[in-house]
């Protein structure tokens, strides 16, 4: 079984052996594909160039049954504050409504913040931690503590230095404050100023943006771009725009807050496929063109399909070819939002379609954020001169919103012309580089260790799963004391039994920073009892490697 | 998640204080600041009264409550004292749901599209007559109104606790980018876990907010500029009243005005391509004006076509004057 060789290759020349072993084989003469190792996949033999491992191992029985009852513990706590502080037994520290507008009707209802009081309430601190440098790989935290349990915090004045950060999105590690790069942002700082204050429609564009938007369109490959100052309102501003009333929407059952906006503006119909599932998209596809219209039975005058590069809750890579395929079968469009991918995957840092090795012709709306890999903020959407000259008229964002301010547009441009070697060093693609071997290396190390991570091997979001509530707290306060910053999220954002701890590597991250957080998290998982993989491996598999591919042959 | 920098807590302590209000809450767009702060309070079942002159912002956040929206005539008191009557009468039909249903106003401070100021007394009033919340829409009236620039509550010396909710973007007086809301901790503290363009987006860079922090030292060290800002309004005002074919629409201490033709010539296409070719011909003579860009097909009530005329603290007389004189001479002559 060639599952557990790929997934922990100890040394590199054992997976050269094994891609050798193939060409010997001449599986590589067919298509150049060798089998994909997703758990629920298909076979897909010619579609995919490369394998790419997907996991998403399910916990023990036992886990899911100690999760709900954490939560049924809390719950009941949660009642029994709340009926002693109706009954004036105990304190009421939330802030309360004014004296004169006591018999308005009540602007909350009591039940909506039942969550926020009493569960959110009790690890507040690991949440909304103010810092005070740049989130580069390491930061300076503010100290803050409570002296009534959360309900207030006070700041100490104290910093604590130098905490690693596994939380921040600076995958390529452009978030630094080193003067020398900075200098052009400055120098245009200086000349610009901060503000535009107008729209892009009326006075707001500047040759800086049309610099930009020439530069996006080249790094992308694609024919034009259109840059808007607010990554959310990028999606949530255009996709009213495209869509309207009569047209279908198919978004995926995870796609971030701002694509659920934008679809649910427009006023088309919206139906939702299983995450990542092609089957689910298939039948939807096909009941959509067959059925048409839920009345009228007429055709849909457009059909949409909401998809993002990497998913960031999850860490799981889109399924493009197979989407592209199916696309093409049912003709209906893509809308492709990558962004966490765009700089971060790909041979170039160009995004899941160079990770997938396909043209960017295929996907008819590409969009992305400047405020992951880039260091800034900002979004853009790209694709044929016909479409961004259509939202230049029509966007929301075009008439009514203030655009990009220039010395942000310059940190952007500075950091493309950085990755795509404009700049006269090859900087960029060395942190592409090292964002790929930090990835591989720290998802190996974990897997070894035997944590259940979720997602693919190659994307730089690894998702730890925590299941209990109680562990959150516990989990983030700890790592705090270590020096290590790490971001945990439970319930809304995820669903209520799969709490997790989300990690973000980064390319400025060194070697020494991720064995001391591997470390930490080693001993941490076995204080806390965390570490539920069924299918740990042993910590030292050369040995056993060695035999194994030998009797392969 | 780490996003939350010493720059933007310092910032929020600052507008707070300088609004006079318990807390502030950064957002890192001014779009999205109106967008998300409505929503966040009103659901679906909920009831809004907004004006009919209410920005495409304050549209959307409405689109993405899915309350019901009741819109009364601009600046027109008595209809909106008669949709609060109506809605009264229907309380009384179904007492149990009205006591779960919120009800809000929103109102802007100094409207955009047509440049006059909200009867924020007459406001208040109904208020309290009839329990409803308001909600005030400040982004072209903080840092012009008021004898230190807080806006039209100072302007009209209302006490700010009256207000639920104010809120405001920063990319007009305080050439910054990004958006505020202000208000007591009850109601701001809500936002930060229910506010979409809070929680699920980047925040502010640090730059901008040190820019914003910068820009409100100098409005409360100088505030002698709104009075020198409020006498070259009425200065341009009253020069621009001359001007032929053109009218001037809006008060006479907005900033920000709007030139509508006075005979529309029946087509809106035409209207803008009149009022195109007075706007190039300033341009070639040396003022940059714009005409007032919208989504035809989006807006609800959409305004006539019209130059929007903006002014700044920092022109001179001269450089006023100036400015008329040109406007006059263009409408002559493309007007005739």
């Amino acid at each position: 079984m060639a599952n557990p060789s790929a997934v922990c290759n100890g040394h590199l020349h054992h997976h050269h052996q094994k891609q050798n072993n193939l060409l010997k084989s001449g599986i590589y003469k067919k298509n150049g594909i060798t089998k994909g190792m997703k758990k629920n996949g298909t076979s897909n033999g010619t579609l995919y160039k490369k394998t790419s491992i997907e996991q998403f191992e399910q916990a023990p029985m036992y886990v899911a049954v100690l999760t709900f009852l954490g939560f049924g513990v809390g719950t009941i706590f949660g009642y029994l504050r709340d009926f002693m502080r109706a009954w004036g037994l105990e304190k009421r520290n939330i802030a309360e409504e004014r004296e004169q507008q006591k018999d308005f009707v009540p602007l909350y209802q009591d039940f909506e913040n039942f969550y926020t009081r009493n569960l959110y309430m009790r690890i507040r601190d690991n949440w909304n931690r103010p810092i005070c440098s740049v989130p580069g790989p390491q930061f300076d935290l503010m100290e803050r503590v409570t002296d009534d349990y959360n309900w207030t915090f006070r700041f100490t004045g104290r910093t604590i230095k130098n905490v690693i950060n596994m939380g921040s999105y600076n995958y390529l590690g452009f978030a630094e404050t080193d003067v020398n790069a900075l200098k052009t942002v400055t120098r245009e700082l200086q000349k610009y100023g901060t503000g535009i204050c107008s729209t892009r429609q009326e006075m707001g564009t500047l040759d800086k943006h049309v610099e930009l938007e020439t530069l996006v369109a080249t790094f992308l490959g694609v024919e034009d771009a259109m840059v808007f100052g607010m990554g959310f309102a990028t999606n949530s501003m255009n996709i009213p725009a495209l869509v309207g009333k009569g047209c279908l929407i198919l978004s995926d059952e995870l796609n971030h807050t701002s694509l659920v906006l934008g679809a649910r503006l427009s006023g088309a119909t919206i139906r939702i496929f299983k995450h990542n599932n092609m089957q689910s998209l298939e039948k939807l596809l096909r009941d959509a063109v067959i059925y048409g219209q839920p009345r009228s039975r007429r055709a849909w005058r457009k059909i949409i399909i909401l998809v993002e590069g990497i998913y960031s809750m999850e860490g799981s890579i889109v399924r493009l070819p197979e989407i592209v395929s199916l696309k093409k079968k049912y003709k209906a469009y893509l809308y492709l939002d990558e962004a966490h991918s765009i700089g971060a995957v790909g041979a170039t840092g160009r995004g899941v379609v160079e990770y997938f090795g396909m043209s960017p012709d295929d996907v008819d709306v590409l969009m992305g954020t400047f405020t992951k890999s880039f260091g800034a903020a900002g979004g853009y959407i790209a694709g044929k001169k016909d479409l961004v000259d259509f939202l230049r008229t029509h966007s929301h964002s075009a008439v009514y919103a203030t655009s990009m301010c220039p010395p942000v547009a310059e940190q952007i441009i500075r950091a493309m012309k950085c990755l795509m070697g404009l700049d006269g060093t090859t900087q960029g693609l060395q942190r592409v580089r090292q964002l790929g071997k930090n990835t591989r290396y720290f998802r190996r190390r974990l897997h070894e260790m035997g944590f259940i991570i979720y997602g693919n091997d190659d994307s730089p979001v690894v998702p730890l799963l925590l299941y209990m509530p109680g562990k959150i707290g516990a989990f983030a306060r700890r790592m705090l004391e270590k020096n290590i910053g790490v971001v945990v999220v439970g319930f809304p954002a995820t669903p209520i039994t799969e709490s997790r701890a989300r990690f973000c590597v980064s390319a400025a991250h060194t070697r020494e920073m991720l064995d001391t957080v591997l470390n930490a998290l080693d001993e941490l998982g076995d204080f806390l009892h965390l570490k539920y993989s069924r299918y740990s491996k042993a910590s030292h598999p050369e040995l056993y490697e060695e035999n194994r591919l030998e009797f392969e042959d | 998640f780490f996003s939350h920098i010493d720059v933007h807590l310092e910032l929020e302590e600052r507008l707070a204080k300088f609004m006079r209000t318990e807390e502030a809450i950064i957002y890192s767009y001014g779009f999205a600041t109106i967008a998300s702060a409505i929503p966040a309070y009103s659901k679906r079942g909920d009831i809004v009264f907004v004006d009919e002159a209410a920005c495409f912002a304050i549209q959307k956040g409405l689109q993405a409550s899915r309350s019901n929206i009741k819109l009364f005539k601009h600046n027109d008191m008595s209809d909106l004292e008669r949709l609060l009557k109506e809605q009264e009468t229907e309380d009384q039909k179904n007492p149990r749901k009205a006591r779960v249903t919120r009800r809000f106003i929103v109102v802007e401070g100094l409207y955009m599209n047509t440049g006059d100021v909200c009867p924020l007394p007459e406001l208040i009033k109904l208020k309290y007559k009839y329990k409803v919340r308001i909600f005030l829409e400040e982004s072209l009236s903080f840092g012009v109104l008021g004898e230190h620039g807080r806006g039209i509550t100072e302007h009209f010396g209302i006490n700010i606790d009256d207000i639920d909710l104010i809120s405001a973007n920063m990319e007009n007086s305080l050439a910054s980018i990004g958006g505020f809301c202000c208000g007591r901790s009850f109601i701001i503290d809500h936002q930060r876990l229910s506010g979409q363009g809070y929680c699920f987006s980047a925040s502010l860079p640090p730059l901008l907010a040190a820019a914003a922090i910068e820009a409100l030292n100098i409005m409360e060290d100088n505030p002698d500029i709104f009075q020198t800002l409020r006498a070259k309004c009425e200065r341009i005002h009253k020069a621009l009243h001359g001007v032929s074919g053109l009218k001037v629409v809006g008060e006479s201490f907005s900033p920000s005005l709007h030139l509508q033709l006075e005979e529309s010539s029946g087509s809106r296409e035409n209207d803008v391509k009149l009022l195109q070719r007075v706007v190039d011909y300033c341009m070639n003579s040396g003022i940059a004006l714009t005409q007032a860009r919208y989504l035809e097909k989006e807006e609800k009530c959409l305004p006539p076509p019209s130059i929007r005329v903006v002014i700044t603290v920092e022109q001179t007389e001269q450089e006023l004057d100036k400015a008329a004189s040109l406007l006059k001479e263009a409408a002559q002559s493309v007007l005739k």
